[in-house]
């Protein structure tokens, strides 16, 4: 998924563009992308050390040294449901349910056998394909509303 | 920025009286009055991080150690160099970087040209007082030129300030923290695979360990590129 085309990467934009894209706010930039997108993806850090200016091992460094960030999804696969005003028109919130329902989390949570972390978004830009929602980094798109688990759940371990 | 005026300062060493100016640090007077305190993680040239504790000296009037490569220089003060209990501290500094990684000298690649073991040799260290704590980490070879092997990292950094300082790359920094800590290329990408490291090797020529080395060089160009690369640090200052 290209960063010019999902929201979540406007809105950390937009967080860094309030903060003076100073060197010195990393930490608080890195606080609020795990806000946004639930985890330290290794693209989206590169995305902040380049807008910051600062080295990629720099901002490695800084995110691996705390705790508090996580580098990965909590659990061993994740799934971000849009809930994007064309993916919610085209009925998102049902699928969020489904998904829910099915292993009896809520957005945001992790199963306890870590094998899934749910997430939500708003708008990755595809809105031509909605409703769509992300597995692993993967875009899956026109989910269908009443199995959206298709191809999916034989790979959630 | 505000200069703070340069003054010339007074003080003892080992009972020795110098003089220094303000802004120079207890390391940087000892030496030039020809004073020898053990150094690890400082290198001239360099940004001074005070991080291995290699060089603590005492005050009079002080009751901890302080670093003398980063304590600037006191009108008056006494500083003592080595004593019993400054040894025995420097022996269990040099003991806990044994502890956290794998120092076997006889399969290592700078056997004898290493300064973690030239100092142990100069403290008259024998044996670690600390238990072993190695956990093996992968060692990363994927440059067509230069290894980086944690395993025989101390984590004194010089490597990490010489490719942000004077190379300006800063390609590496620390990984981690506690005993999982680690020198990194980039966000933890293959030495290869690092878009910002210039291969200068620089970071391989101030590494005091077999951490960081160049492939297939013979022992007389390492000498010669540690050379040239210390000189260029020194007069980059
Ligand atoms: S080879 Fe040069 S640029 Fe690359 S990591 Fe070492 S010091 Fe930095
Ligand atoms: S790789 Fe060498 S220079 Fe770098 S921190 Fe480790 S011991 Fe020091
Ligand atoms: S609303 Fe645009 S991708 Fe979902
Ligand atoms: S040389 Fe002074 S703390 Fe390392």
């Amino acid at each position: 998924m290209s960063t010019a085309t999902d929201d979540r990467y406007n809105k950390l934009e937009k967080v860094m563009k309030k903060l003076g894209y100073e060197k010195n706010s990393l930490i608080e930039v890195l606080h609020s992308t795990q806000g946004i997108f639930g985890y330290l993806g290794v693209d989206t850090l590169k995305f902040v050390a380049k807008r910051l200016k600062l080295s990629y091992s720099k901002v490695y460094g800084v995110a691996t040294f705390y705790n508090y960030f996580r580098l990965k999804p909590k659990g061993r696969h994740n799934i971000v449901v849009c809930l994007g005003t064309a993916c919610y028109i085209k009925g998102s919130e049902k699928i969020l349910q489904k998904i829910e329902q099915r292993y009896g989390i809520k957005a945001g949570e992790t199963t306890s056998d870590e094998a899934l972390s749910l997430l939500t978004a708003r708008c990755f830009g595809s809105c031509s394909l909605a409703p769509v929602i992300v597995f692993d980094e993967e875009i899956k798109a026109k989910v269908s509303l009443e199995n959206p688990l298709c191809g999916i759940e034989e790979s959630i371990k | 920025m505000i200069r703070e005026k340069v003054r010339v300062k007074s003080f003892k060493i080992d009972g020795i009286c110098v003089t220094g100016q303000s802004n120079q640090t207890i390391l940087e007077v000892a030496h030039d009055n020809g004073i020898e305190i053990p150094t690890m993680c400082y290198m001239e040239g360099l940004s001074c991080v005070g991080s291995c504790r290699m060089c603590i000296v005492e005050i009079k009037g002080s009751h901890e150690p302080i670093p003398a490569c980063t304590a600037k220089i006191k009108e008056g003060m006494e500083v003592t160099t080595s004593s019993p209990y400054i040894k025995t501290a420097r022996e269990m500094i040099l003991s806990m970087m044994f502890s956290e990684r794998s120092h076997t000298c006889s399969t290592c690649v700078v056997n004898g040209d290493c300064e973690l073991q030239s100092k142990s040799v100069e403290l008259e260290l024998e044996h670690s007082a600390t238990p072993y704590l190695n956990q093996r980490f992968e060692i990363d070879a994927s440059h067509k030129n230069f290894v980086n092997d944690p395993n025989r990292c101390i984590l004194c950094t010089r490597c990490i300030r010489v490719c942000d300082e004077i190379e300006g790359a800063h390609a590496l920094d620390l990984f981690g923290r506690g005993l999982n800590t680690r020198v990194i290329h980039d966000m933890d990408e293959p030495w290869a695979d690092s878009t910002s490291c210039t291969s200068c090797g620089k970071c391989v020529y101030v590494c005091p360990t077999g951490a960081l080395y160049e492939k297939d060089i013979s022992e007389e160009d390492v000498i010669k590129k540690r050379k040239i690369i210390t000189e260029l640090i020194k007069n980059k200052s």
